[in-house]
């Protein structure tokens, strides 16, 4: 993912997928253990109940034997096969021996001996069949001494094992109901447990660039160290931020007032001087006051705008409109070299930008046209849209034509720029917030004679 | 013109208010906001030169006070700052205009006539002379009843003249308050705007004499 900035930011994992991965997977392991849980202990269940009717069949045919007239007499109950009749038909055998002598029966099914009243159930096959088998035995005692009297019945298992299929089916249907149940849950439980996260990013993105003031939106505790973080940082750029704007109008404000004495008592001293030499001292150093003074400001300017073009104070606005309040400005100053601003603004050109940054560029630019326009001379201002664009056009001497390239980079001054004050920051600047805005600085020559700059958005 | 110059810086204050005197202005000086109200509440001036940043607080303050007793008396802030961080809500508070310091004079002068200008009030009376009228802040001239177009530097030319008429201005006198410091012309360049303003003249009984060696000198005939 990138930010607004194109910086990347180091991804390692996400907490949603990590939440809903272990959310989902749990419910998955805790499904099939419910699945294992309720079969087995089903199928226990259906065990025991068909242990307990071979039981029950076991002990009537062990309680109905009895010694008559001294011999052993063994009746087989109709109850004792009748509760063994199941739905699958299930095949029953039954064996009984007599102090492990074969009595009656299948012969071959099995022979266990039992402690005495003890039942014992075991598995078995005999005949192609999985059986299950329960034996008990009693002791009999006539007159000719006891006898132990071991029955063993047998029962096919394919109704217990429909019955399984049941359970198991029912099982597996609950375990995954449960699973479902658990990821719909899973999948609530992540979302609820993101979105404020999710709500704070895009709180945070959703902010103008100079917006720095503090979330305020409630955030869950676990969050509160990191918004915390976040508004301590934001609070500590602002204030450093205010700092850097401050400082720089600290600076300015102490360069410029002594200058600003020294530039006064100089002008007020040529007023009483005639002395050529003197004159001359004087004149040169207001020149030299004048250059310092726009190269400190120059500098300051251009510290501000690189300092802002970071993070530009758009807002909807009309370059014809910015454009007119500046040339009313510079008027006077125009008006005193007998140059005329002609401004052509005739429609509206509306453009995203910062019209302070937007209005020193083209001070400079009207500056510089100022600067080289001959005397009573025009410079035209033209406002057009289309590109949006302010073109400034003096009939003065000219860029030189192989060094407008360079003009443009910072302290680069045209060779005949000998004898005007000048830094020669003025055309970075105009090009700096050309470009801060997303448009150019274009420098020309006209084919009448003159310069013309144009900064196009 | 009277001004009233809020600075708290008194070498400035000082240079500046010299230089004003100099143009035969009236100049009152405060150096905090408590006194500029003071002087501003009780006096009657034509302009007000303010400092931004003051001892006693912003000269913002100043100008809300000015403007919340709906004096109409026009505003130009000096600024030392920097004028992108500073330039639009000055506007915004009412000052008329704005000059960042270190200033042009001559500019500042035309910066006073602007604004004057746009406000329509000041007490500098029209001047008359022979059949010249000259109003100074509307930047007119009569000649016979007769508007005459004239150029800035004719306009300024011709009012340091009118203002002292009789009196005697070397060329380089001229050639200062004309010319800015930048402009890279020699001081013979008077005579074409003395030439230029004789033309204008033409036909009224102003005129302006060239005193060789000396100066020139506006005589009415």
């Amino acid at each position: 993912m990138n930010d607004q900035n194109g910086d990347k930011v180091n991804i390692a994992g996400s907490l949603r997928n990590t939440l809903m991965i272990s959310l989902i997977g749990g419910a998955l392991v805790l499904a099939v253990i419910l699945y294992l849980v309720v079969r087995t202990y089903a199928a226990q269940i259906a065990q025991s109940t068909q242990d307990r009717i071979l039981s029950a069949s076991v002990t009537s045919i062990l309680d109905a034997a009895a010694i008559r007239n001294e011999a052993l007499s063994v009746e087989l109950p109709y109850s004792a096969f009748s509760i063994l009749s199941t739905q699958a038909d299930d095949r029953f055998f039954y064996a009984i021996h007599q102090d492990g002598r074969f009595l009656s029966g299948y012969e071959h099914m099995v022979f266990t001996e039992t402690p005495n009243g003890q039942m014992k159930f075991y598995a078995g096959r005999y005949d192609g069949s999985d059986l299950r088998i329960a034996t008990g035995s009693r002791r009999l005692v006539g007159a000719n001494g006891q006898t132990t009297l071991t029955v063993s019945v047998a029962q096919g298992q394919q109704s217990l094992a429909g019955v399984l299929n049941r359970i198991s089916r029912n099982a597996g249907l609950l375990g995954f109901g449960f699973f479902a149940l658990m990821t719909l849950l899973s999948l609530w439980l992540t979302y609820a447990t993101i979105a404020p996260l999710t709500r704070l990013a895009a709180s945070v993105q959703r902010r103008g660039p100079e917006d720095l003031r503090p979330v305020a939106a409630p955030v869950p505790a676990e969050m509160a160290p990191l918004v915390g973080s976040l508004n301590s940082f934001m609070r500590r750029l602002a204030h450093s931020l205010d700092q850097s704007e401050e400082f720089i109008a600290e600076a300015a404000h102490r360069v410029r007032t002594p200058l600003a004495t020294v530039r006064s008592y100089a002008e007020t001293t040529l007023q009483r001087v005639d002395k050529l030499e003197n004159r001359q001292a004087l004149r040169a150093m207001v020149r030299a006051i004048d250059e310092s003074s726009r190269a400190a400001g120059q500098l300051l300017d251009h510290a501000m705008i690189t300092f802002r073009a970071d993070h530009l104070r758009r807002s909807k606005l009309d370059l014809a409109e910015v454009t007119g309040d500046l040339i009313r400005a510079m008027r006077p100053l125009a008006d005193m070299k007998d140059v005329d601003l002609d401004l052509s603004a005739t429609q509206q050109v509306w453009i995203e930008g910062d019209a302070i940054l937007l209005q020193n560029a083209l001070r400079n630019l009207v500056d510089n046209a100022l600067k080289y326009a001959p005397a009573e001379s025009v410079i035209q201002i033209i406002v057009s849209d289309d590109p949006a664009n302010i073109r400034v056009q003096d009939s003065g001497p000219g860029f030189p034509q192989d060094e407008i390239p360079d003009l443009s980079t910072r302290f680069t001054r045209g060779s005949n720029a000998a004898e005007t004050i000048g830094s020669g920051l003025g055309l970075t600047i105009a090009q700096d917030v050309a470009v801060a805005h997303g448009g150019t600085l274009i420098l020309t020559n006209r084919k009448e004679g003159g310069a013309c700059a144009t900064l196009s958005f | 013109m009277k001004f009233l110059l809020v600075e708290d810086n008194v070498e400035l204050a000082n240079a500046v208010i010299s230089r004003i005197k100099m143009d035969g202005h009236v100049i009152d000086h405060a150096e905090k906001i408590e006194d500029a109200k003071l002087f501003s509440d009780t006096g009657e001036y034509d302009l007000i030169l303010l400092d931004i940043m003051l001892p006693d607080g912003d000269g913002r303050s100043f100008l809300e006070h000015h403007r919340a007793r709906n004096r109409n008396t026009p505003v130009i802030v000096l600024t030392a700052r920097s004028e992108v961080s500073d330039r639009i809500s000055l506007l915004d508070l009412g000052a008329d205009d704005y000059m960042t310091k270190p200033f042009d004079h001559a500019e500042l002068q035309a910066r006073c006539r602007a604004v004057l200008r746009r406000n329509h009030g000041s007490s500098q009376p029209v001047i008359t002379i022979g059949d010249v009228r000259f109003d100074p802040v509307a930047g007119q001239v009569l000649v016979q009843g007769t508007p005459v177009k004239l150029r800035n530097r004719e306009l300024r030319l011709f009012e340091l003249l009118i203002n002292a008429p009789n009196q005697i201005f070397s060329k380089q006198k001229l050639f200062d308050r004309l010319f800015s410091f930048d402009d890279d012309v020699s001081e013979n360049a008077i005579e074409v705007y003395i030439g230029r303003l004789r033309k204008h003249l033409d036909g009224s009984n102003v005129t302006i004499t060239t005193l060789r060696g000396l100066g020139y000198r506006l005589d009415v005939k």
